[in-house]
């Protein structure tokens, strides 16, 4: 017997992820020494599923009074535990990154729900990252004298860290992880549109017995964040996001005596040679924009590729476009999910019709987008020069500009003409070219012959107005002493 | 579309003129990374097949084996019993579809024909000194005719990896055009990389190329008989092959992982890859098969389960 | 003493390897801590400031792209020059802040020294701060420091030379290229040290060396678009703040002033990991004979 053909041969039946493993609560408070509270003036915002607008819950919002409360509280903590011996310290954090692990699915379904990234990225690279963060910073915390900051280096007291919405729980990591290691304790204010897991994770800390106020969580708005940065009692301030708010921030802490980092925007590029090992390069290049639907700071969101193999680089890339499966966030099979917020979105459709508007050829493959929540499809811009908007602003979102190069030369300038300097990649098969081509490039991450990876010994941080510090390694924890 | 390439297609004809215009195109194809081309097999083997997808994939799958004995111990009995398994897998469920061949040795090709005959499944001989192709061209050669003149309608051929991997790729290539012409009309060609022991993906991607030159019908990964044989990884890599040789020339090729592949699930995964890779025009066993023997079995007992909702055990499949 | 009459030194800039005059025409007075008249010193203007980084970006590439060990041969090589002219020196740091010639002699031998120190430096900083780092997949991932870029230098007030060049040299050591705005009131050895780098094999524009009113010619450097770091050393308070404002325009990296009790002190690494970027560069490495087909 032979098997009838279907129409289309092998569709993939839903696969949606159980939902219920998470249990998440009508409204949640701020998280201050210890106990989750109101906020001061009472005020409450809803965080809702970017994948259907449903609301998840609603989550007290931090005001300038919540974050004097938060930062006293941090004060009195940081006397205790900064004075604990470093093996006790990082005890709290492995006993927090094995939590982490247990309840990763768990996580992971709430990330997907309140961020609107796919479960299989949630699933297999954010949460593993969340964990492993907290594990490799837990073995420094006794390890202080012996990492190049001379003997006992202090800490800075307490820090305000401010984090994005697009990897909310891995971004919280990477700020707390290393703080609490050195000794600091933390005031943290998540995202206003994905506060849930850093919510999560104050119970994780309840769980784990951290002392009360060393970490305390403030959701809210930007100006709850502009407080935090502000107070006057703040030694460190850490900030992601945006490179407008990056600067704004370093005006706010001139002249203090507030140690700074910032991981801020980027534009990526990632440059194919004609030799490139074609196949994987495509999927770098995927990777490198569509992962987490583009809303990454490090994406690779301009493709040079030498003009000599242009048409048959476009065509693969246009061919493999068409197999991604975009559409509900908690299917297993789901490769691109929902845009972060209705602002976002908007951000997003802004700039591509400029982008076409500037003349560039805009192509999407066919691609239904489910009724409701905010969705974008993947979208490749062709014929697009260095003058474009689409080439020279961040769009953070499913958007590859692709620009062509001819010399080598050329693709180094090309890619260094832009104020960011992040990351990039590179693919050429010849290895002289690897590393002559990194050394040119302006970029604090260079991933060639692959791209987009991340891991907690690699420091990551960028050059130019990408920001100033390093997260990730050794040169993490340089932030958080005070050297 | 022809379904045999007897010579290379017109646009690469001059490729193989000489033993060094051969080497230079199939040294300037792109290179392989290895580890980005094993990440996406494993991230394309996370996806999940589930109720009815399942249900397709496993019938898919099962009509895809090439159901193998090459044993020094084959027996006309065992060979008998392997046919009729083949035609009919599950003797309890009628529903289930025949596999698409079975493979057996060349002095067992007039057996298996007379145990299949009028099913619609395929006899595959494996030819040419398998497994190690070491023996002369006339043997090889002859080889092939007795299992073609015995009936076989598919010949699994084995490359001279030794002369491959000496550099010497004409070679490589006009045996297997010889061998090709061997087949006469009859038969379909499956080239054998052994791709375990051409050890690298760049080789694995130019033997790919070099056999569909040669015009290969099918390209498959194993005999079967080395430490290494199909791997999500290699067989990737040759999908892309097909796909991309097709793209160019118009001429589409089969490509069949042999060895190793056990279980429904890993069966599943290689589906996904063919879906996403080649595309639906290779979700077919005129152009995809599995050369295996125990994934037969695990593909009934899971069939069975998605039949009657529970698990299914070794007892009520044929051990044949 | 002869009744000769001596040649007095007209004091210019050093800019791009050239010793202009400042563009605007300007001199002010500089005098020594008793009120004696030493020398007319230029008196920058912010064009003078422009082309300073222009000077300083144009050098950037060829002196970040120099071996490290080249680096080094270059920053040792001025420490020779200086030995040979320790008695000018030691003379105009005296009138300068006031020593008496053998505390003037301390404060120039320990320079020299400074030069040395980071002479050695150059080709060690990238083993110290970078490095392989163990990551959990099959890549290879190394970091490595590279220099931010132009470095706007607010030499400190108070030390004219030894803290003129304890600011200086990390910052070039490293690969940067430097715009250094002398101590306002005893630019004079700032001013001079550019004649030994003239003469030392240092690549003209690596270092430009600036004199005037610190507030002025700073004030554009900061906001310059095309600086990437400022020491803020010769700042006070308050125009340290404004500087820091401005330089948030395009995120400067940015030194504070810091108290600095003792320049002989061992000046240790900050200061040359303040302007040091980290690159982290990653490779796929596959696995030997793992699968029998993973390279």
């Amino acid at each position: 017997m032979s098997i009838e053909k279907r129409s289309s041969a092998f569709e993939y039946a839903p696969a949606p992820e159980s939902r219920s493993i998470v249990d998440i609560a009508p409204s949640y408070g701020l998280f201050i020494d210890g106990e989750f509270v109101e906020a001061a003036d009472g005020r409450v915002f809803k965080t809702v599923s970017p994948s259907t607008e449903e609301v998840l819950s609603e989550v007290a919002q931090a005001g300038a009074e919540d974050v004097d409360r938060a930062v006293k509280a941090a004060r009195k903590a940081f006397e205790k535990w900064s004075a604990l011996p470093g093996s006790e310290r990082a005890k709290y954090l492995f006993r927090i990154a094995r939590i982490i692990q247990e309840r990763s699915r768990e996580l992971a379904v709430l990330e997907t729900l309140d961020n609107g990234k796919p479960i299989k990225e949630t699933r297999d690279a954010d949460l593993p990252l969340v964990a492993a963060h907290f594990f490799y910073y837990a073995g420094w915390a006794d390890k202080l004298d012996h990492a190049g900051f001379g003997p006992s280096p202090k800490p800075l007291g307490v820090a305000g860290q401010v984090i994005p919405w697009n990897f909310p729980l891995l971004m919280l990591a990477w700020k707390i992880a290393p703080a609490l290691a050195t000794g600091n304790t933390v005031v943290l204010k998540p995202a206003e549109t994905t506060p849930l897991s850093a919510l999560f994770f104050a119970d994780i800390c309840r769980q784990a017995g951290l002392p009360k106020g060393v970490v305390n969580i403030l959701p809210g708005y930007g100006d709850t964040g502009a407080a935090l940065v502000a107070h006057p009692d703040v030694n460190k301030v850490a900030f992601t996001g945006s490179t407008a708010v990056g600067k704004q921030i370093a005006r706010t802490v001139a002249g203090s005596r507030k140690k700074l980092t910032l991981e801020l925007g980027g534009k990526g590029a990632n440059i194919v040679f004609d030799d490139a090992p074609i196949d994987q390069a495509v999927e770098g290049i995927v990777s490198g924009i569509f992962f987490n639907q583009g809303q990454v700071c490090c994406a690779g969101s301009r493709l040079l590729v030498q003009e000599s193999i242009q048409d048959e680089l476009l065509d693969s890339l246009k061919r493999r476009l068409s197999t991604l499966r975009l559409g509900d966030p908690l299917d297993k099979n789901t490769d691109i999910g929902a845009i972060n917020s209705e602002e976002q979105l908007a951000r997003i459709t802004t700039l591509v019709e400029q982008g076409e508007a500037e003349g560039a050829e805009r192509w999407s493959p066919a691609c239904e987008l489910p009724s409701s929540g905010y969705w974008f499809a993947p979208t490749l811009f062709t014929n697009v020069t260095q003058a474009h908007t689409v080439a020279r602003d961040e769009i953070f979102g499913p958007v590859l500009s692709v620009l062509t190069f001819r010399t080598p030369d050329e693709a180094v300038a090309k890619a260094n003409n832009t104020p960011y300097g992040l990351s990039a990649g590179i693919w050429t098969e010849k290895g002289s070219r690897i590393l002559a081509v990194a050394n040119k490039l302006r970029a604090g991450v260079v991933w060639s012959n692959t791209f987009n990876k991340f891991d907690p010994t690699s420091p990551f941080g960028g050059y130019k107005e990408s920001g100033f510090g390093r997260e990730g390694g050794r040169h993490g924890l340089e932030a958080y002493l005070d050297v | 579309m022809p379904t045999n390439a007897p010579t290379a297609a017109h646009s690469l004809s001059d490729v193989t003129s000489s033993d060094s215009t051969l080497r230079r195109f199939l040294h300037g194809l792109p290179g392989v990374d290895a580890v980005g081309l094993e990440a996406r097999a494993a991230a394309l083997g996370t996806r999940s097949i589930k109720t009815t997808a399942k249900a397709y994939a496993i019938d898919l799958a099962i009509s895809m084996v090439d159901l193998t004995t090459l044993e020094g111990a084959d027996t006309p009995g065992k060979v008998r019993a392997l046919g009729a398994k083949a035609v009919r897998p599950d003797p309890t469920d009628r529903t289930t579809p025949a596999t698409a061949a079975v493979c057996v040795y060349p002095d067992m090709v007039a057996v298996a024909k007379e145990a299949v005959a009028g099913s619609g499944v395929k006899v595959a001989s494996v030819a040419t000194a398998f497994p190690a192709g070491r023996a002369a061209l006339e043997v090889k050669l002859a080889d092939v005719k007795d299992a073609v003149a015995a009936g076989a309608d598919e010949i699994d051929m084995v490359i001279d990896r030794g002369a491959f991997l000496a550099g010497r790729y004409l070679k490589v290539y006009d045996e297997i055009v010889a061998v090709r012409e061997a087949c006469g009309t009859s038969a379909r060609l499956k080239v054998i990389f052994e791709t375990g022991e051409l050890s690298t993906y760049d080789n694995i991607r130019r033997a790919s190329w070099l056999g569909m030159l040669a015009g290969a019908d099918f390209i498959k990964t194993s005999t079967g008989k080395v430490a290494v044989n199909a791997t999500p990884a290699n067989t990737l890599l040759m999908l892309e092959a097909v796909r991309d040789f097709r793209a160019q020339t118009g001429i589409q090729v089969g490509v069949k992982p042999a060895g190793g592949i056990r279980t429904s699930k890993d069966a599943i995964k290689f589906l996904v890859l063919v879906n996403e890779t080649a595309g639906e025009d290779w979700l077919d066993n005129h152009w995809f098969r599995f050369g295996a023997s125990s994934l037969l079995n695990d593909l009934l007992m899971q069939r069975q389960k998605l039949a009657t909702g529970r698990y299914s055990g070794p007892d009520y499949v044929t051990v044949d | 003493m002869s009744d000769r009459l001596s040649v007095l030194k007209t004091y210019k800039l050093y800019v791009g390897g050239k010793f202009p005059r400042s563009e605007s025409g300007r001199v002010y007075e500089v005098t020594d801590h008793k009120g004696k008249w030493l020398a007319n010193a230029p008196q920058s203007s912010r064009k003078d400031a422009r082309d300073a980084v222009v000077a300083a970006r144009k050098a950037f590439g060829a002196w970040s792209g120099a071996t490290a060990y080249n680096r080094g041969q270059v920053l040792y090589r001025v420490a020779e020059m200086l030995e040979g002219r320790k008695s000018q020196f030691v003379h105009e740091v005296a009138d300068a802040e006031g020593l008496s010639k053998s505390k003037a002699a301390d404060q120039v031998e320990a320079t020299i020294d400074r030069w040395v120190w980071y002479a050695g430096w150059t080709d060690k900083i990238a083993q110290v701060v970078g490095g392989g780092n163990p990551v959990a997949g099959p890549f290879f991932n190394l970091s490595s420091p590279e220099p931010t870029g132009v470095v706007a230098v607010l030499a400190p007030q108070e030390s004219s030379f030894l803290g003129l060049v304890s600011v200086l040299a990390p910052v070039i050591a490293t690969g940067n290229t430097a715009v250094l705005v002398a101590s306002e009131k005893a630019p004079l050895p700032a001013l001079s040290l550019g004649e030994v780098l003239a003469t030392s094999d240092v690549p003209g524009g690596t270092v430009n060396i600036l004199s005037g009113r610190t507030a002025e010619i700073a004030a554009p450097l900061a906001a310059h678009q095309d600086v990437n770091a400022i020491d803020l050393a010769g700042a006070d308070e308050a125009l340290a703040k404004e500087l820091e404002i401005a330089a948030a325009d395009n995120l400067k990296r940015v030194l504070r002033p810091q108290p600095v009790d003792d320049w002989f002190a061992s000046p240790g690494l900050d200061r040359m990991t303040a302007f040091l970027e980290t690159k982290t560069v990653w490779h796929p490495t596959g696995s030997l004979g793992a699968s029998g087909s993973s390279y």
